[in-house]
Formats: C-alpha cells, structure tokens, sequence
C-alpha cells in the first residue's frame, strides 16, 4: 500500500460516522473510571451491558424510524403494552408461554403496522401518530393490567435474563440476543437493497419515489420491524425484572432510545446514521446513568443530564446539517 | 432527418390542480435520436408535461403512446421499466449514498446463488464495476466510485445523475432543468454530456430556461405557452427572440420590436 493508500485509510477512519461517538464513549468511560473505582470491573460492565440491552434494542428500531425522517415517541409504553399482555396471559388467562409471547409481539408489531399505515396511508406527522399511540398503549397497559403486577412467570417469558458465564463474569443471553439483533439489522441496512431504500427515503422521500423505490411499502416495512423490536425489547424486559410490571419500561426509555440514536450519530433529518453508532450510543445512555449511580449521583439528576445531553447532540446534528446543506 | 414515426407522442393530454389548469390539451411528439428542448414561461405547464410523461403524475385526459402502443404509466417505475429515464434539477440522487449504489438505486444487483437469493445479499463489487463502466463510456472523470454523491460538486452530482439515467434508458431520456443549479464550467460539462447521451443514439426530451443551451443543443423546440404546445420550432428556421416571442405571446408587432432591436444590436 503506497503512501496515497495509507492517507486514504486515515482519512476513511477520521471521518467514519462511528469515530465520533465511539471517542464520546471511550471519554465517557475514562472519566467514570477516574471518578470511582467501582466503575472498570467486568461485573459492573456485564450490569452495564444488562441494562443497555432493553433500551439497545428499542433503539434498533427507533434507528429505522429515524433514518427515514420519522421519529417514534411511543416505544416504551408500546413495549410495555407488550410485556403486560405476555405475562397477564400466562399467569392470569393460563396461556401457554409461546403462544402468549407471541401474541404480545404481534400486538407490537400491530402498533409498527398502524404506525406506518398511518404515516403513509393517511399522510400524517410521525410525531403526532406517535404521541398517540403513546397515550393509546400506556392507557390499554394499565386497563388490561388492572394495574397490578404479574409474578410466577413461566421459563420460556424469564429465558432472556439467564445468565453465562465467561471467565468468572456472569452474561445474559439477553445480551446476546440484543447483539445478533444489531448483527440482523447492520446486514439488512448495509447488505441488501432495502437498506438502500430505507436511507434514499429517509433522505428524501419523493426523490426516491420518482427514482422508482416503493417509498410508501418501505416505510410501512421500516415501523413494521420497529414494532417487532419493540416486542422482542418486551421479553427482554421481562427476563431482566422477571416480572410483569405495568409501570416498568414507560418513563426513561422514550427518551433514552432516542437519545441513543442521536448519540450514535443518526441525523434527525433522515438518511444518515449507521446500525453500529446506535449502540455505541446506547453504551454511551449505559454508561453515563451506570457511572452518575455508582459517583452517587440522584436519579433526578440523572433525568436532567440526559435531558441536557440528548439536546446537545441534537444541536451538533442541526449544525452539521445546516453545514452541508 | 426525423423519421416519421415519433418514439413518443401525447395527444390532448389535460390536468388540473382544483381551479388551476396546468395542461390544457398539450400534444407532444418526440422523434429517434432527437434532442428536443421544452421551453416555456413559468406555468406554462412544461413540468407537468414531462412528469405526466415520466409517470410522476397521471393526466385527466388524453393518450400517450411509446413507439405505437398506447401506454398508462401510474408511477415512475412503470415509465422506467418502459425504458424511460428522468433526471431531475436537483433530486432523486441520495447524498449518503456512494456513486455505484446512486446508479443502481432501486435496481440493485444480487450475488449470485443463495448468497443473493436467499441472504439477499447485493452484490457491491459488480455494480462497482458496472458503474465504473458507464462513467468511462460517456467520459465522466470520478475520482473513486465509492464516494459519497454528498462529497460531490454540483456537478459531479448532476453527472451521476445522467450516468444513471443513461445507463438505463433504453428509448429515451428526459432532462428537466439539468443545468439550473450549476455553474458556467459544471453546466458545459453537463452540456457535453448530455450530447453524449443522444451519439448513444437515445433521443433526449430537454427542459431549460437557458435559450443559448437550448439553441446549442436541440434538434427540435417545442414551445408551451397557457398548457398547450403553441409551436415546434428548430433553430435554424427561427431565432432566439422569435422563440422567446412565441413562448411569452408577444403579438406580431412586439415581435418586430424584438427583431429590430436585436438587427441594430448585430
């Protein structure tokens, strides 16, 4: 490799869309390292990484949603919707495990349909659909609930929080789960020809329609898979409080999902961001309330720094936006 | 020159926007290895022309035939995969995607085998190739196939844009406005490009406001004037001014106006 070569991949390396939030991540974890001796162990990553894994995958889908210019406010009361109905039908209705996790995904999945039906058929804003839906399954979770909290859950609902082990630290499958997850959705994204047309149409939906890609059965496909992510996300829940609880996963996880993303560097205008940066992103989510809970840091403030975060990020991509053009 | 069967026709065609009449009974003819420009004062209805001919809208009324047969198209696709290429001022070309995935956007190319058919995996390196070709043959300096169109000029951007639409059309391409954005350079270069696209023996329909381009390059010029075609006029019977009075509806003794003024300036 001549000395162009070499140039070229330095400068390849420099301006990857992940070089950003992977040196945000890496400062991050730097300085919670310096600030208390709890935070470099492999358990605390392996908690990390346990409380990262519902809001990681939430933040699959919401990538696909954000990179076609939309924005998903509902992920979290969507996804315990999901929970609510898996554990209810098999605790209180007698339901066998399978078939009541997979009705509670459909009905996620059932959301992302009528996400997208709405988006395209009736030609609305996602943010107002959202705001909707929002409202629609935090209102059916606590109805369907009775507001009471499921226990004595069936194996197959609890599987995602088991754990393994690697050289003395304990893993959950959840985790696992969560990266081939992320695996599924880099090589839809980076690999085959849908993922062309989810960044075409997220970057401008009736360019891609007059260069010939069916913009509306590609949205209606992207808020499709979201809802499944968001049903998948609901199992995972479960495995980790291994409860059905109606108030869990509807407060942090709207906001942390999408900040995740824009930490990750997706572009709130649509069309550019990538799979991986998503989860750097959501490391970076992890970290941050990992680190604020170990310095002592009160929850509250918790709330107020994420706030103050995912603004700034949002500011550095209006920036750069404007700067491009 | 021209042979006496049009590739594409329009007879009678009509849309309107609630009140508004954009298309008003246009006919249109366009001949084999033709570049025929479109010109015409702003709502004239040249725009809703060419997308009623490239399937971006549907007309009201009227016919549109392709070589003979009489044809629907209900989407830029069904126009497409009739072998009819739009480039658009300033759209259709994604920035964040490189120049190889522009070219074949929403016809990508699959492995081979169940690598293509069943992990539906693209097959990155041979539209790599394919692309590469096309911007060799119509001359198209690029740098590196994998770039960003985002990191392109305007103009570079433009000739992805043309490459693409000259690498799949298979009867004719339709060019609207192709040179608004761009530079003097970028715009010649656009120009070339656009002359060599019809030595490839396609006729090209161009939409352009510019009248010293239009009289460069077209064979042909239909003049739009209220959603009608007022005139076909070629360069060598008629001058700029003369055109420009047709297009504006000038009446006779502006037009001497014109010609007058322009005698005297010679």
């Amino acid at each position: 490799m001549g000395p162009t070569g070499t140039l070229q991949v330095v400068r390849r390396v420099i301006t990857a869309p992940t070089v950003g939030p992977f040196i945000a991540l890496v400062v991050t974890m730097a300085f919670f390292s310096l600030k208390t001796d709890r935070f470099f162990h492999a358990e605390n990553f392996s908690l990390v990484l346990q409380q990262v894994m519902i809001v990681g995958v939430l933040a699959i889908g919401q990538t696909l949603v954000i990179l076609t210019a939309g924005i998903d406010l509902s992920v979290g009361t969507v996804m315990a919707l999901g929970q609510v109905i898996m554990t209810k039908l098999a605790v209180a209705n007698g339901v066998p495990a399978l078939p009541a996790l997979l009705l509670g995904i459909l009905v996620c999945v059932g959301f992302g349909v009528l996400h997208g039906g709405l988006v395209t058929g009736v030609r609305l804003p996602p943010f107002i659909i959202t705001l909707g839906t929002l409202n629609i399954a935090f209102a059916l979770t606590h109805i369907i609930s009775n507001d009471l909290t499921f226990t004595g859950l069936p194996k197959l609902e609890l599987f995602w929080g088991r754990t393994f082990n690697i050289s003395g630290t304990d893993f959950t499958y959840g985790v696992v789960l969560m990266l081939v997850l992320y695996a599924l959705a880099w090589y839809g994204l980076n690999q085959t020809a849908w993922g062309r047309h989810v960044y075409a149409t997220g970057d401008n939906r009736e360019a891609a329609r007059l260069t010939g890609i069916n913009t509306d059965r590609v949205l209606l496909s992207v808020y499709t898979l979201a809802g499944l992510s968001y049903g998948i996300a609901a199992w995972l829940l479960i495995g980790r409080t291994q409860v059905g609880d109606p108030n869990a996963g509807q407060t942090t996880e709207n906001l942390d999902s999408i900040t995740a993303v824009v930490l990750g560097g997706t572009s709130l205008f649509g069309g550019r961001g990538t799979i991986i940066g998503t989860l750097i992103g959501a490391l970076i989510v992890g970290v941050f309330r990992n680190g604020l809970t170990l310095i002592g840091v009160s929850v509250i403030y918790q709330y107020l720094v994420t706030g103050i975060l995912v603004i700034l990020a949002v500011s550095v991509d209006q920036f750069l936006h404007r700067r491009s053009g | 020159m021209n042979s006496p069967e049009p590739i594409l026709e329009a007879r009678g065609l009509v849309k309107k926007y609630g009140q508004v009449v954009a298309l008003n009974g246009a006919d249109f003819e366009l001949y084999p290895g033709e570049i025929l420009a479109i010109i015409g004062d702003n709502g004239a209805g040249k725009s809703t022309l060419i997308k009623a001919l490239s399937g971006a809208l549907q007309p009201d009324e009227g016919e549109i035939s392709l070589g003979g047969e009489r044809i629907h198209f209900r989407s830029p696709r069904d126009a497409q995969r009739a072998g009819i290429e739009t480039v658009y001022q300033d759209l259709a070309v994604a920035p964040a995607l490189d120049i190889a995935s522009n070219v074949f956007l929403g016809r990508e190319t699959r492995r081979r085998g169940p690598l293509g058919s069943l992990l539906r995996l693209l097959d990155k390196r041979g539209m790599r190739r394919e692309a590469r070709r096309q911007f060799e043959e119509l001359g198209i300096g690029v740098q590196s196939i994998g770039e960003a169109v985002g990191n392109l000029s305007g103009g570079q951007r433009q000739g992805v844009a043309v490459a693409r639409a000259a690498a799949w059309a298979r009867r004719l391409v339709i060019m609207d406005e192709p040179t608004a954005a761009l530079g003097v350079k970028e715009t010649g270069q656009v120009l070339d490009l656009i002359k060599r696209v019809r030595e490839r023996g396609l006729p090209v329909i161009l939409i352009s406001h510019d009248m010293p381009h239009v009289f460069e390059l077209a064979d042909r010029i239909h003049i739009m004037r209220l959603g009608r075609r007022v005139a076909v006029v070629t360069p060598k019977t008629h001058t700029m001014p003369e055109a420009v009075a047709i297009m504006t509806g000038a009446t006779p003794s502006e037009l001497d106006n014109a010609l007058t003024k322009e005698r005297s300036a010679e």
